[in-house]
């Protein structure tokens, strides 16, 4: 069992455990929080993997500010804690069984269907320099300058519809 | 040496923890945040898939990890407007569980 075996075994123990965490806490906060250590861990997968600007990024947007957007808003409407309704009673065990069946079934063709000599071994050092970075940002800018600024604009219209949407609108009584 | 299965192994077991979140939740704050997991999971196969064709050709490649950063950005995007729109539907009926928004059923 080599080092990188067992450093990947653990932290895919950690992302598992934190997402049921986040799936199982009774305080939406707790959640959250759960969330936020499975997202930096799987940034250090990518670290793993060889792609450390995609690291650092899942760790400022989404362990940084969408995380601190989402602990804003439970704050804020006070959803800590709903008060369960009338569920259906056999929804939960029904959707445990379900997913009970994805997870086997995926896991089950991925490892049955395996092709030998797909490898990852851990990344060399030159990956985690500059030159790694300047030649994905050439190829962002070159080969792919048509989505990154198709996704300017997605970002644009998104920001004028979260403000549009919590406009007060003129004339209407504050409650 | 990790064989590129056991990354998509664990990607495929968050997805499917993520969409049990979605069944079995009522509050929907935590549907979304396991929402955020599955493209999470999604984004691990991306990058583990990348890096084996990286290393099978030999030579640099960076598809994997571009596409990631478009979904990174557009799971950003869709978070405000999703916490905007739960934030409006809040002041409009000063409940967020989903079981009670039902005003569409006939």
């Amino acid at each position: 069992m080599t080092s990188d075996l067992i450093v990947f075994l653990v932290l895919s123990l950690v992302a598992i455990a934190t997402a049921l965490g986040m799936l199982f806490s009774r305080n939406a906060v707790y959640s959250a929080l759960f969330l936020v250590l499975n997202f930096v861990t799987v940034a250090v997968f990518y670290l793993l993997l060889g792609a450390p600007f995609i690291a650092m990024s899942q760790i400022t947007v989404y362990a940084g500010a969408i995380m601190v957007l989402f602990l804003f808003v439970i704050m804020l409407l006070g959803a800590e804690n709903l008060a369960s309704a009338n569920t259906l009673p056999w929804q939960r065990p029904l959707a445990a069984i379900l997913s009970l069946v994805l997870v086997v079934e995926s896991v089950y063709l991925i490892i049955s269907r395996a092709q030998p000599g797909m490898d990852i071994s851990a990344p060399e050092a030159s990956l985690n320099t500059m030159d790694s970075l300047r030649a994905m940002a050439m190829t962002l800018f070159d080969k792919y300058l048509l989505p990154f600024e198709v996704t300017s604009i997605l970002l644009l219209v998104a920001m004028v519809g979260a403000i549009v949407l919590t406009k007060q609108e003129k004339g209407e009584q504050k409650s | 040496m990790i064989p590129v299965n056991y990354y998509v192994a664990l990607s495929a077991v968050l997805f499917s923890i993520g969409a049990l979140g979605v069944l079995i939740r009522r509050n929907p704050l935590i549907i979304f945040m396991s929402i955020e997991l599955m493209l999470n999971a999604a984004n691990l196969a991306f990058v583990a898939f990348g890096r084996s064709f990286e290393i099978q050709s030999g030579q640099p490649f960076f598809g994997g990890q571009i596409f990631v950063f478009f979904v990174i950005a557009v799971a950003a995007a869709e978070v405000a407007v999703g916490l905007a729109l739960i934030v409006e539907i809040f002041k409009t009926k000063k409940n967020i569980n989903i079981d009670e928004l039902n005003s569409l059923k006939g």
